[in-house]
């Protein structure tokens, strides 16, 4: 019984930490990290009718938006590659984009007043997302629509691939962007989420 | 392109390690300070930090160096222990041990250390010599020193912890 693995496990006994201490520490942590503008990205999570998406934002703005499918873990591997490791589960910096999603899904609000950060996206694709915010609330346009709004009237292929690499999905509406024969097309986030995103913008 | 993990997934991983080895190295009223400025300077530097490094050496290390720059370490003292008899009253074991944690802080420095950065750490003997400076040779002797004297000088609260974990 009293062998040297017995005595380690004892030490590990000796000193156990408290989960609930340890995430205080953490909350801690990431709130001095970002006073020292140590925090690169902050994240959280909501939960929303069109399922878990995580939230990510530089100090610059919000950089990402992600549906569960596309695997939060995978997502934040990326921000860590692409825009930096330096990142820490710190909810509050993304208080206001939780706070305006919740009343969008709640049917209260009809355009998002945080500050975007579009670092994930260039060329003809960014080109392509920041004309989406053209299309109001509650009405779609087509890929070709798109793809003359973007400037380059035979990109509709390339409008779908900007849609579908979209960093910032529900915030910036690819949403809207239907086929030309009205059927809803693909969607990052899955047809179902697309149908409930569009159901709610029509009842509202 | 670099792989590294997010730094929450850093602290994930390890902040229980870490926070462990603070209170054995600086006890348990510095251990939450000393931790969070462990974590703050290693989020400074991790983005330099090379991808095959070993994350958990590497903390360890930063928490030793700033526990020394404070002058903590060295200056830990032993802190008397609960008699026998108050330790049937102990709560129950989700609790630290304060017996085997007073012994353990009674160590000589360079024990109490290699104790802590092998057992509670899991760094093998030449990452611990790199750090304490001297041979892995020496950091597994004072490893073994300490434990020995530990064992001399907690085989009652060890059989207790035993007892406790079968309850």
């Amino acid at each position: 019984m009293n062998t040297e693995s017995d005595l380690a496990e004892a030490l590990q006994h000796a000193v156990i930490v408290d989960s609930d201490h340890l995430g205080r520490l953490r909350s801690r942590l990431a709130a001095s990290a970002a006073t020292q503008g140590l925090l690169d990205v902050a994240y959280r999570t909501i939960d929303t009718p069109v399922g878990s998406l995580l939230l990510a934002a530089t100090d610059t703005g919000l950089v990402r938006v992600a549906y569960a499918n596309e695997d939060h873990d995978r997502v934040l591997q990326t921000l860590s590659d692409r825009i930096s490791p330096r990142i820490l589960h710190h909810p509050s910096r993304l208080d206001t984009t939780a706070r305006e999603l919740d009343e969008y899904f709640a049917g209260r609000r009809r355009t998002f007043s945080v500050p975007l950060d579009w670092q994930l996206s260039a060329g003809f694709r960014a080109a392509v997302l920041q004309h989406l915010t053209d299309i109001e609330y509650g009405h779609t346009a087509s890929y070709a629509t798109v793809a003359r709004l973007a400037g380059r009237p035979k990109a509709f292929r390339a409008v779908g691939t900007a849609c579908a690499t979209n960093p910032l999905p529900v915030v910036v509406p690819c949403h809207r962007v239907v086929k030309s024969d009205g059927s809803m097309g693909g969607y990052l986030g899955g047809p179902d989420a697309k149908a409930t995103l569009l159901e709610l913008e029509a009842a509202a | 392109m670099s792989r590294k993990p997010p730094f929450e997934a850093i602290v994930e991983t390890h902040g229980a390690t870490v926070l462990r080895v603070c209170r054995a190295v600086v006890g348990a009223a510095e251990a939450d300070d000393a931790w969070s400025e462990t974590f703050l300077s290693a989020m400074k530097a991790y983005p330099a930090l090379p991808d095959d490094a070993n994350v958990e050496a590497w903390l360890v290390t930063i928490a030793h160096r700033r526990a020394i720059d404070a002058g903590r370490a060295q200056s830990r003292r032993a802190v008397p222990t609960d008699s026998i008899a108050d330790r049937a009253d102990r709560p129950d074991r989700s609790e630290p041990d304060p017996d085997l944690m007073a012994a353990l802080e009674g160590l000589p420095d360079k024990q109490r250390l290699s104790v802590t950065y092998h057992y509670l750490a899991g760094l093998p003997y030449a990452e611990i010599a790199s750090i304490l400076g001297g041979s892995a040779d020496a950091a597994r002797r004072a490893a073994a020193d300490g434990i020995a004297a530990l064992r001399r000088s907690t085989v009652v609260a060890t059989s207790q912890t035993t007892d406790r974990t079968t309850r």
